[in-house]
């Protein structure tokens, strides 16, 4: 019609629109803050003390909370929404109030060695498949634990190797191995951790364990001993100790600048030495050598013989005469012979 | 005791994931409390304890048995429970003469307290008084504060920190619009906290956004605040600092104009206009015929201009 203007409608479409959005606007002197990600609302606005009175407090605190709960509401329906499976859902974003964290954040953790090692050379990692055919069963087995392909420990035949000693117990040696692997491994994965964290882990030997051998428990002594400011100097003797001959410098080296003529001489013996073509000898230490290969020859048979019957004593067995003669040419430092010689 | 946990290896997969779950993490999971029993408790305490364990399943442990442990004299044996049973947060609940119906809620970080605070009960309403259906376990909650005093006060602002820890349930990327049923209503007023707990009944509005009805459910508080230990601000702003990894990277040269339209910038070396390479379309060649007949046509134009 012609009498319907233009503010007419627009004013009849606001009105039509603050009918439908009455029933959720709500009035407030300050508007609220929002943190959709955590569905946490904040209202700033006092609250008036007279409309607090306790006949009347439940019902002002549920119309305080239906407002800022409407306002709260209202601001999560402008999320965006999305369908999964018939279902309406608005997508949060990110929480805006910080919260503290319950643990710190966790530190990388440096490679180990071998991850070390691999960076060097450029190592991928090979990614392995699960199973692993077994040509014995005819099935496919899983490459390592119950039940796996290639058991060493089911395998009730070994052949002895050609060089190696025929009585000899392979299936020993085999378990042997294993343990000294795991020892190994378990060994280098703590020294990772020890150097991952930075500590200083005590060297073979000091720190404590359940079971120490013999040379451990020497080592640990002989550390404790010098380990005192004037390194072990006047520290008393247990009774029937002796003090070890060689502590401090193993190798003993000329100073500088010396006797230049010596040095010369030693040069020059050095050079003929290196001329000469005949091997070098020394007998003592060869001969040495020889008896102590037959000590613990004898020594071995007698343990097997006698060990039932109890011990014997410090029997270095059969009398031997000296070997004499040449036993293997030995250049360089000599092992220093460990068995003492019995009465020939 | 994560040092601890490297050296003794775990025996079994389960083990190992059990000691990965309670590794530190980049961006971590929710923080579960335990509501802990005190030396003495009244009946007050202990059915708030229990309700407020019913609002926090699963991710609340309940001790039941009486523990003799003051914890602002002495936080250690909050802080062993804490490092067993890895949780973060913690409500103690006792009663004493001098202190009626006590309740601390707590945070740790790194198993050492970082923040309690002690709120007496002064009225309760339990669970089982209001008899009406209640929301399912594990729901989100709406966290409402209303009071000017949790801006202003810096205790209050701590608590309300404290309290939406608290409260807030699994950090969510979407949410069930039908699902938002249960709504925590905090009013800080002249050094008392009321907290109510009320179920939202979602009716029909004229438009797309539905008209709030709330009905009472739960427990609801009466508090007022006792005694405080509030972390130094320095650990409180290391317990913050979160790692280089969880903030997203900033997608930059994308702009959007009013329109709404994605826009970005391509920057590009100086072009030669005159050599530009463009489409080749053969019916706009010029011919030569053509050609001297337009220069023709510009000479004879020129010389009119001049004139």
């Amino acid at each position: 019609m012609a009498s319907c203007s233009v503010e007419d409608v627009l004013t009849k479409a606001e009105r039509d629109e603050a009918e439908k959005l009455k029933g959720i606007t709500v009035n407030k002197e300050l508007d609220l803050e929002f943190d959709p990600g955590n569905l946490l609302a904040f209202d700033k606005n006092r609250i008036d003390t007279r409309e607090f009175k306790d006949n009347k407090r439940e019902d002002f605190l549920r119309s305080l909370a239906r407002d800022n709960t409407q306002l709260l509401i209202n601001e999560v329906w402008k999320l965006p929404t999305e369908r999964v499976e018939e279902i309406i859902v608005a997508k949060l974003p990110d929480p805006t109030t910080s919260l503290p964290r319950e643990k710190p954040a966790p530190k990388p953790k440096p490679p180990t060695k071998w991850e070390q090692f691999a960076k060097l050379k450029g190592i991928q990692k090979k990614k392995k498949t699960n199973l692993v055919w077994d040509e014995v069963h005819k099935e496919w087995r899983r490459r390592w634990g119950y039940k796996r392909a290639k058991d060493d420990t089911k395998e009730w035949l070994i052949e002895v190797p050609e060089n190696a000693d025929p009585s000899e117990d392979q299936f020993a040696k085999r378990n042997k191995a294993k343990k000294e692997r795991v020892a190994k491994n378990e060994y280098n994965r703590l020294k990772n951790i020890a150097r991952a964290q930075k500590i200083k882990v005590p060297g073979m030997g000091l720190a404590p364990t359940p079971r120490q051998s013999k040379a451990e428990l020497a080592q640990a002594v002989n550390v404790a001993k010098i380990s005192t400011a004037s390194v072990g100097k006047f520290q008393d003797n247990l009774p029937k100790e002796k003090t070890p001959k060689n502590t401090g410098k193993k190798r003993k080296f000329q100073p500088l600048i010396g006797d230049f003529s010596s040095e010369k001489q030693k040069q020059l013996d050095l050079l003929k030495v290196m001329d000469s073509k005949k091997p070098r000898l020394d007998i003592t230490k060869a001969v040495n050598k020889q008896m102590r290969e037959e000590d613990r020859d004898s020594a071995q048979k007698s343990k097997k013989g006698f060990g039932k019957k109890g011990r014997r004593g410090n029997m270095s067995g059969k009398g031997k005469g000296k070997a004499g003669g040449k036993g293997k040419a030995k250049k360089g430092k000599g092992q220093k012979p460990h068995m003492k010689q019995g009465k020939r | 005791l994560q040092a601890l946990h490297r050296i003794l290896k775990a025996k079994t997969r389960r083990s190992k994931r059990f000691l990965q779950s309670r590794q530190p993490k980049l961006t971590e999971d929710q923080k579960s409390s335990m509501i802990i029993r005190g030396g003495n408790t009244s009946q007050t305490v202990s059915q708030a304890l229990k309700d407020v364990y019913a609002l926090k399943k699963p991710n609340a442990v309940l001790y039941k048995r009486k523990n003799m442990v003051r914890p602002f004299d002495d936080s250690t044996a909050l802080e062993f429970f804490s490092k067993k049973s890895d949780c973060s947060l913690f409500l103690f609940g006792s009663h004493n003469k001098k202190r009626p119906n006590n309740l601390i809620f707590g945070r740790m970080f790194d198993f050492h307290v970082l923040d309690m605070f002690e709120l007496g009960i002064e009225r309760f309403v339990s669970l089982r008084d209001v008899k009406t259906d209640t929301c399912p376990e594990g729901t989100k909650p709406l966290l409402v504060f209303a009071g000017e005093l949790f801006e202003t006060d810096r205790e209050h602002q701590r608590l309300r920190s404290l309290l939406t820890d608290f409260f807030c349930g699994p950090r969510v990327s979407a949410v069930r619009l039908a699902g938002l049923e249960h709504v925590l209503h905090f009013t800080a007023l002249e050094g008392k906290i009321y907290m109510r707990s009320y179920k939202v009944l979602l009716k029909k509005s004229g438009c797309r956004t539905p008209r709030i009805q709330l009905q009472d459910m739960g427990p609801s508080f009466d508090f007022v605040m006792r005694r405080n230990h509030m972390a130094s601000d320095d650990l409180y702003k290391t317990a913050h600092r979160q790692p280089r990894g969880v903030k997203p990277k900033k997608k930059k040269n994308i702009s959007h104009d009013a329109f709404g339209t994605r826009l970005g910038r391509l920057h590009m070396q100086k072009q030669d206009l005159d050599k530009l390479q463009t489409r080749k379309m053969k019916g706009l060649r010029k011919r030569r015929g053509e050609q001297t007949a337009e220069t023709a046509a510009a000479a004879a134009k020129a010389p009119r201009t001049d004139e």
